[in-house]
């Protein structure tokens, strides 16, 4: 019981740690990176001043700055408000949040015991298994291998399955999720449709016709893509055939990433992300053009903060969701449970055995830096798209959402069953379709790791590499952005 | 209750505690932390400077009673096609054609409710 509670308050501390800190970083980017897209500098005037020494950081002591201010800032509660549910609202609009994140797996099974490690010989290259004499590895005819010695050896674990409980040798295994809780992904919908009640009952208890139309449009926007992120979902589980998060990454590590086998899938689920997370393009709800900020038009200081760090940590859960179903969770291509390799097919090119913790440690890296990438994304794609019109958004989750999902429904059912019974030729061309996907994804990770890390250490020569519309149009006329407007 | 069943729910717990306590700790800063100075003006329904026109005495459109009524409708249905979806390897293609069936009427009733007009907001 003593391990069990200790496990989980680490693994509550690193998932709500990274959610909370994430969220807070993104607030940061979103505003310096859109700065950097609108050609502007964005936040640079926080500052720490010892003496002569000014501490700037890019901008990001703004986020402590904010967060700082909102608590010391005026609790303004309307006369006519509801005072309990005006309190009740913003706790009901961040709590879910981040317990929404108890199931979403970050990273491997990883097997843990108090002697786990031992001496022995590890399996070599062409799979035979050696015995330790001594001081020695013999192979099975009972020759000493030359150049092989007993090395340290963590437990046996398969490359597809998870390690079984070994109480003899103290063995056992350890879910890198908060909760292994088998209904998966129904616990994210459950949680996830309270933020709509959250927001609902602070634009009720608020007074202010703005804060209700906010609200409404909120509770609207927010059922309406519920029922069309529910169904766009049902595809992947038909093909990975469970609910549970952390098999969905086993089979996309087994077979291919997600993205590969619901392409379609998931577009319509990231546009649902987006539109239940509230933000820019489908922020109706707090469009401040029409609804000065919408349901939390009345709220100040730092339960205003709640709702607005609410929706970056929305961001957050819905892109280590995005990662878990489709982009292959911590899996990354060839790497394996018991080490690399690189298979195609029936054909093994290349085997190396890894120790388990390191392939453990990797899987928890790459899933945390998965998502920083597509939080990244989310905060391109806020400033890139211009804001819906209502009738447009209800249009688009209605009428192209929700029935793209059930199309998507019947193509899956059909397209798998006629896999699963096509001859030994398909299903080996399909095999080696999914082991060309991992391949594929290997590359456009190999290509943008070096990528950013050429520009990573060519900063000091860098051109911006977003040039400023501006700058263009006076280009195509001939002058420069220097240059002094003409008469 | 077994070992093994605290060991997956009592985490799910811890966290929703956990959950909890961080917005009540933000809670509970806001409302004493800062200073309060009501003022006649700021106690009025927010209304971007001009003169107030009173709270929430708004009427609003029937359009979103409908889509409530919408989702209970699909969310249910949504509902129905979980287990399935998760049986759908087993079931072959019986249970697909099953499945195709219940859709079947689920889409008749979603383009129901289009030519209806229900969908419509332009109005």
């Amino acid at each position: 019981m003593g391990t069990l509670l200790l496990t989980t308050f680490i693994k509550v501390a690193i998932m709500a740690g990274f959610l909370i800190n994430v969220a807070a970083l993104l607030t940061w980017f979103d505003r310096r990176g859109g700065g950097m897209i609108q050609d502007r500098v964005g936040p640079n005037r926080a500052l720490i001043k010892i003496g002569k020494f000014e501490l700037r950081v890019a901008g990001l002591l703004h986020t402590a700055a904010d967060g700082l201010k909102f608590f010391f800032k005026e609790d303004f509660i309307p006369p006519k408000a509801d005072k309990l549910l005006f309190a009740l609202a913003p706790m009901m609009a961040l709590a879910p949040v981040i317990a929404l994140s108890a199931v979403i797996p970050f990273g491997d099974t990883f097997c843990l015991g108090p002697d786990v490690v031992h001496k022995g010989c590890a399996m070599v290259t062409d799979g035979e298994r050696l015995k330790m004499v001594g001081e020695t590895c013999v192979n099975m005819a009972g020759q000493v291998v030359a150049g092989v010695t007993p090395t340290n050896i963590w437990p046996p674990v398969n490359r597809l399955g998870v390690c079984g409980i070994d109480v003899r040798n103290g063995i056992f295994p350890m879910d890198l999720m908060v909760a292994p809780l088998n209904v998966g992904i129904l616990y994210v919908f459950a949680i996830a449709g309270q933020g709509i009640v959250g927001a609902a009952i602070a634009g009720w208890a608020s007074d202010n016709k703005f804060s209700l139309m906010g609200a409404l449009r909120a509770a609207s926007q927010m059922v309406s893509y519920e029922v069309a992120m529910g169904l766009s979902l049902i595809g992947a589980m038909m093909i990975y055939g469970t609910v549970r998060l952390d098999d969905m990454v086993r089979w996309q590590g087994d077979h291919a990433w997600g993205i590969f086998v619901q392409p379609l899938a998931f577009f319509l689920f990231f546009a649902c992300a987006i539109a239940e997370s509230k933000r820019i393009p489908f922020d109706l709800p707090e469009a401040e053009s029409e609804l000065v900020s919408g349901y939390f038009t009345e709220y100040s200081g730092m339960k205003f903060g709640m709702f607005y760090f609410a929706e970056y940590m929305e961001v957050v859960t819905s892109s280590m969701l995005l990662v878990t179903i489709f982009l292959g969770g911590w899996q990354l291509p060839f790497f394996h449970r018991d080490g690399i390799t690189v298979a195609f097919g029936d054909a093994t090119l290349f085997h190396m055995w890894v120790p388990h913790i390191w392939m453990t440690i990797l899987g928890v890296v790459t899933f945390f830096a998965k998502t920083l990438v597509l939080c990244i994304l989310q905060a391109f794609i806020r400033w890139s798209l211009p804001r819906f019109r209502y009738d447009q958004l209800m249009k688009l989750g209605w009428r192209v959402i929700l029935p793209a999902s059930l199309a998507n429904v019947f193509a899956t059912g059909i397209l798998y069953l006629a896999a699963d019974q096509a001859g030994a030729t398909i299903q080996g061309g399909l095999k080696l379709a999914a082991d060309l996907s991992q391949a594929l994804v290997a590359l456009v990770i190999t290509v943008l790791v070096v990528r950013a890390g050429i520009g990573f250490f060519s900063s000091k020569k860098r051109v911006p590499w977003i040039v400023g519309t501006s700058a263009k149009l006076a280009a195509a006329a001939g002058g420069s952005k220097t240059g002094e407007m003409g008469a | 209750m077994p070992n093994a069943q605290i060991a997956i729910y009592a985490p799910v717990f811890i966290m929703l505690a956990v959950a909890t306590l961080v917005a009540v700790l933000f809670f509970v800063g806001a409302s004493t932390l800062g200073k309060k100075n009501p003022t006649p003006e700021k106690m009025l329904p927010f209304e971007c400077g001009s003169e107030s026109s009173g709270g929430r005495h708004v009427k609003l459109s029937v359009k979103f009673y409908l889509t409530a009524i919408l989702f209970v409708v699909f969310d249910i249905e949504a509902v129905f096609i979980y287990p399935w979806a998760i049986q759908f390897r087993s079931l072959g293609w019986f249970g697909l054609i099953e499945m195709f069936g219940f859709l079947a009427v689920v889409i008749v009733a979603l383009v129901y409710v289009w030519k209806k007009g229900a969908l419509e907001w332009e109005s």
